[in-house]
C-alpha cells in the first residue's frame, strides 16, 4: 500500500503526465529546485516560509515546540523563537480562542489542532466567533488571520478518536473556508494559500499521507489558489469527485475502470468551503455521470452538497442518479475498518462505475466483477 | 538535538546549584542501577549521563529519598518532582473546600460617599471626578430611555446595565485608549466613555444604514474600531480567550496597552473561562479580566452557579493575582482597574478582578426579573445601595457638583438621547447588499448568484418584504 501510495503521487504530479491531467496549478519552473518530501515536510516547508515573511505570524497548539507529534513543526521554535513557535496547554477551545484575539489584532495565527477528532471543543469558537467576527462587526473587524490545521482521516489504526473526518460540519458554516490537499506539493501551496488569505480557514491533512505520501516539491514560495478544483485526469465517461487521501483510492478505481473501457475523469475539489461548482459542472455536462466519494459517513457528508448542487446544474445531463461511495454510518470502528472504508472496490462496483458505455441500458445494481 | 543537549547542560547546573548535589554526582558510577532501565545511562556522554540521571532520580521517589539523607548539605523535608521542588508531610490533611473567612472586599468610600480613613486609592482630580460622576447618570438616563423605547416596540430588545454603573465607568475611567476592551455584554458605559456618540448607540440599537454593524445584529451588540472596543456577542465568555490572543500580540508589539475583559458570575462557569485564564496565565499575557459578580445570571442565583467564594478565589488556582472589589464604589474600582492595568503592562501577567455589585434591572427586556426574586429584594439595592447615589455624595460633598448641574446633565442626556432615537428610527435601513457582504473578504460565487435571486425575488414582490431597504 505504502508503495503503491507513493508510486501513484510521483505519478499525479508530473506535469503533462500519460493522463494527459490538466495542471492547473502552479508547476516548478525549470530554473526553480524541487526536493522529494513527505506531506509532514512540505507542511513544515510551507511553515517556515509563512513564519519567514511575515514577522507577525505565530505557529502554536499542543505539542508544536518541539517539533508536533506528525513533525509538521520541526525546527520552527529553534529557528523562530518561543515567542512566535510555542507550546500550549491542552485546551483546543483556548487554542483557537486565543488564535481568534491575535487575529483579530492583524497578525497571522496558525494554529494545530492535534487530531481532526479533538476539534469540537473549539467548535464554539471557529463556529460562533471565528466564522462571524466580520460579518456581525460590520467589517470594522476580522480574524482573516487565523489558519486552522488538524490532521484527518483513517490511518489504518486509529478508531473513533484517531481517523475522523469532520469537514461537513464546518462546510455547514458562513465564513470559513475548509481547505484540503491530497499530496505533499499541494499541500505546501494550499497553506501558503490559506495562511495568507483574509478569512479564517481550517486545513484538514490526510494523516495518512503524512509520511506514506512522497512527491517532488518545490523549494521555492508557491501558492495554490483556494476555490479552484483540479482536473487532475481527463476522460469522458463518469467524472469523479473527490478529496485528499480519497483521491489516491479513487485514482486506482479508475486504473481499474480504465481497463474496462470506462474513461474516467477525476477531480479534486482542494476547497470545499467555497466549492468550486463550475468545474464539477463543466465535467459533469461533458460526462452525464457523477460519482463523489469520502471517508466521513455518507450521511449528511459533503457529498450530498455535491450530489444536490450539480442535480440542480445538470439534471438534463445526467444519465445515471448521483453516485456516493463513502464511510459507512458508524462511529470509525478498528478493527472493521477496511470493511467501514470507501476502498476501490466498493468505487468500482458502484452502480455509475460499472454501467460502461453512455448507450447501454443503467444497471440498478452494482457488480464486483472488478474485485 | 544540540539545543536539548545544552538545555540538559543548564538543567544539570542549575540542579546542580539548587539542590548542591555535587557531592553525590561525583561519588555516583555509571553503570546502570536495578532502578532504571535506561540503556542510555551507559553508553552516552557523562553530560547526558547527569541529566539523565537526575531526571530519573526525580521522578523515582525513593531513590531520591536515600540520596537527599546522604547529603549534609541537603534540606530533607522536599521533594523533587516535574513541576519543581515540593515539601512534604506524613500528616494526612485534606485542604478545606474554603476558608473560614471570605476574602475581603476592597472598597474606598463607605455607602455615605465618605472616603473611609486609611484607604489605599488613588486619587481622582475634580475634573475627572465631574466625567466619570456625568457618565454614570448618562448611562442611567440612557438604560432608562432605551427601555422604555423597546417597551413601546420600538427596538426589538435592550439590556441595561442598572445598578452597575460605578463598574463601567471607572474601569473605563482608568483604562488608557489603547487598551483593547472585549466586553461581555453588560458594559456600554465602557464604549460611553471612550467616546461612542448616543446617536451610535440609537443607529446600532435600530439597525439603521448609519449603524456601524451594519444592521446584522441585535440591539447592544455594540463594536467600534476607532474606540478598541470589539464587538459584542451573544455568547457567554468567548471573549476570554480572545482576550489572553490580544494580550500577548500587544506584549509582541511592545504597546503600552493590555487587554480588558469582561465577564458576568454565571460567564465563570464556562469552559472558556478556564481556557482564557490559563492561557494568559501560561502565555503571560498582560489581561485584566473583570468579572462582574452581580448575583444573577438570568433567573440562576450564584449559590446555584458555583461552591466557590466567589469568583476572586479563582486567580490563585491560575497562578493569576487577584482582587475582590466592591464594584459599587466608583473609586475603588478606578484604583483597582487603574492598578491591574499597570501591573499588566509592566509586569506582562494576567490579573483578575471580582467587581461585587447586583443587577438592578432584569436580566434583559425579555426577562422579568421579579418572578424569580423578591421585589424588595430588588427595591433595596436600587435605593439604599445605588452606586451612583454614593458617587454623587462624594462629589457633591467635594464641592464639585450642585443641584442645578445635576438637573441639567440629566435633561441634557435625555434631550439628546430622545433626538437620537427619532433620527435613528427615521433613516433607512442598510441596502440590501450588505446582506451579503461581509461574509468573506470579498463576496464568493454562492453569495453572488444568492444576491441576484433575491434581489429578483423582492422586485417581483415588494409586498412580501419590508420597507425601507435599497435594493
Amino acid at each position: 500500500m505504502a508503495s503503491l501510495l507513493g508510486r501513484f503521487c510521483r505519478k499525479l504530479v508530473v506535469p503533462g503526465s500519460a493522463h494527459g491531467s490538466r495542471m492547473t496549478s502552479t508547476t516548478a519552473c525549470g530554473s526553480e529546485t524541487v526536493k522529494s518530501l513527505n506531506l509532514y515536510s512540505a507542511i513544515n516547508q510551507a511553515l517556515h516560509i509563512a513564519l519567514e515573511t511575515d514577522p507577525r505570524s505565530y505557529v502554536f497548539g499542543e505539542d508544536v515546540g518541539f517539533g508536533g507529534v506528525f513533525r509538521c513543526t520541526t525546527g520552527l521554535a529553534e529557528r523562530f523563537g518561543k515567542n512566535r513557535v510555542f507550546n500550549t496547554p491542552l485546551c483546543e477551545q483556548g487554542i483557537v480562542g486565543f488564535g481568534i484575539g491575535l487575529a483579530a489584532m492583524g497578525n497571522r495565527a496558525v494554529v494545530e489542532i492535534q487530531f481532526a477528532d479533538y476539534i469540537y471543543p473549539a467548535f464554539d469558537q471557529i463556529v460562533n466567533e471565528a466564522a462571524k467576527f466580520r460579518y456581525r462587526s460590520g467589517n470594522q473587524f476580522n480574524c482573516g488571520g487565523l489558519t486552522i490545521r488538524a490532521p484527518y482521516g483513517a490511518v489504518g489504526h486509529g478508531g473513533h478518536y484517531h481517523s475522523q473526518s469532520p469537514e461537513a460540519f464546518f462546510c455547514h458554516v458562513p465564513g470559513i473556508k475548509v481547505v484540503i490537499p491530497r499530496s505533499p506539493r499541494e499541500a505546501k501551496g494550499l497553506l501558503l494559500s490559506s495562511i495568507r488569505d483574509p478569512n479564517p480557514v481550517v486545513f484538514f491533512e490526510p494523516k495518512w499521507l503524512y509520511r506514506q505520501a512522497v512527491e517532488e516539491v518545490p523549494e521555492h514560495d508557491y501558492m495554490i489558489p483556494l476555490s479552484q478544483a483540479e482536473v487532475i485526469r481527463e476522460g469522458s465517461d463518469i467524472t469523479l469527485v473527490g478529496w485528499g487521501a480519497q483521491l489516491t483510492v479513487m485514482e486506482q478505481a479508475c486504473l481499474d475502470a480504465e481497463k474496462e473501457g470506462i474513461s474516467c475523469e477525476l477531480i479534486d475539489l482542494k476547497t470545499l468551503l467555497p466549492w468550486d461548482k463550475e468545474t464539477v459542472e463543466a465535467s459533469v455536462k461533458k460526462t452525464g455521470r457523477l460519482l463523489i466519494s469520502h471517508e466521513a459517513p455518507i450521511t449528511g457528508g459533503f457529498g450530498a452538497e455535491i450530489s444536490a448542487t450539480i442535480l440542480e446544474r445538470c439534471f438534463l445531463k445526467l444519465e445515471a442518479p448521483v453516485s456516493r461511495v463513502c464511510g459507512l454510518d458508524t462511529p470509525f470502528p478498528l478493527v472493521f475498518e477496511p470493511f467501514y472504508m470507501p476502498t476501490k472496490n466498493k468505487a468500482s462496483s458502484s452502480s455509475s462505475l460499472s454501467s460502461p458505455s453512455k448507450n447501454t441500458h443503467f444497471l440498478i445494481h452494482g457488480f464486483s466483477r472488478l474485485l | 538535538m544540540a539545543i536539548w543537549f545544552s538545555r540538559s547542560r543548564n538543567i544539570v547546573f542549575s540542579l546542580r546549584h539548587n539542590l548542591n548535589l555535587s557531592g553525590i554526582l561525583i561519588k555516583r558510577d555509571y553503570s546502570p542501577r536495578p532502578a532504571f532501565t535506561n540503556s542510555q545511562l551507559s553508553s552516552k556522554s557523562v553530560c547526558l549521563d547527569s541529566f539523565t540521571s537526575l531526571r530519573h532520580e526525580s521522578t523515582a521517589v525513593e531513590k531520591q529519598l536515600d540520596l537527599v539523607q546522604q547529603s549534609d548539605e541537603e534540606d530533607p523535608q522536599e521533594l523533587n518532582f516535574p513541576g519543581g521542588k515540593v515539601g512534604y508531610t506524613s500528616e494526612m490533611k485534606f485542604i478545606p473546600e474554603s476558608s473560614s473567612l471570605r476574602v475581603p472586599c476592597y472598597r474606598v468610600l463607605d455607602e455615605d460617599g465618605r472616603i473611609i480613613s486609611n484607604s489605599d486609592y488613588i486619587p481622582v482630580s475634580e475634573k475627572l471626578a465631574v466625567r466619570m460622576y456625568e457618565h454614570m447618570a448618562t448611562l442611567q438616563v440612557m438604560d432608562h430611555i432605551f427601555y422604555e423605547a423597546q417597551r413601546q416596540g420600538r427596538i426589538s430588545f435592550f439590556i441595561t446595565a442598572v445598578g452597575e454603573e460605578a463598574i463601567n465607568i471607572a474601569s473605563a475611567a482608568a483604562l488608557s485608549p489603547d487598551d483593547v476592551v472585549l466586553p461581555q455584554y453588560r458594559e456600554p458605559g465602557v464604549l460611553l466613555w471612550r467616546g461612542f456618540t448616543l446617536q451610535e448607540f440609537a443607529n446600532q440599537c435600530f439597525g439603521n444604514k448609519a449603524d456601524r454593524g451594519k444592521g446584522r445584529q441585535m440591539p447592544v451588540h455594540y463594536g467600534s474600531n476607532r474606540h478598541n472596543h470589539f464587538t459584542v456577542s451573544s455568547p457567554i465568555a468567548t471573549q476570554l480567550p480572545q482576550a489572553a490572543g490580544v494580550g500577548y500580540s500587544l506584549k509582541m508589539e511592545k504597546k503600552n496597552a493590555c487587554a480588558v475583559t469582561f465577564i458576568g458570575d454565571g460567564g465563570t462557569s464556562e469552559g472558556d473561562f478556564h481556557a482564557g485564564l490559563n492561557f494568559a496565565a501560561v502565555l503571560e499575557a498582560p489581561v485584566v479580566f473583570i468579572c462582574r459578580n452581580n448575583g444573577w445570571a438570568i433567573s440562576t442565583h450564584i449559590s446555584e452557579q458555583f461552591r466557590s467564594d466567589g469568583i476572586v478565589v479563582k486567580g490563585q488556582a491560575y497562578g493569576i493575582r487577584s482582587i475582590r472589589v466592591d464594584g459599587n464604589d466608583a473609586l475603588a474600582v478606578y484604583s483597582a482597574v487603574r492598578s491591574a492595568r499597570e501591573m499588566a503592562v509592566k509586569e506582562q501577567r494576567p490579573v483578575l478582578i471580582e467587581a461585587m455589585t447586583y443587577r438592578v434591572g432584569h436580566h434583559s427586556t425579555s426577562d422579568d426579573s421579579t418572578k424569580y426574586r423578591a421585589a424588595d429584594e430588588i427595591q433595596y439595592w436600587k435605593m439604599s445601595r445605588n452606586p451612583v447615589n454614593r458617587f454623587r455624595k462624594w462629589v457633591e460633598d467635594n464641592g464639585w457638583w450642585s443641584e442645578e448641574d445635576e438637573s441639567k446633565i440629566r435633561s441634557n442626556a435625555r434631550k439628546q438621547i430622545l433626538q437620537a432615537i427619532q433620527a435613528a428610527e427615521k433613516w433607512d435601513k442598510p441596502p440590501l447588499t450588505e446582506l451579503f457582504s461581509d461574509v468573506y473578504d470579498v463576496k464568493p460565487k454562492n453569495l453572488e448568484e444568492q444576491e441576484l435571486g433575491l434581489k429578483e425575488l423582492v422586485e417581483k414582490r415588494p409586498q412580501d418584504y419590508p420597507p425601507g431597504f435599497q435594493i
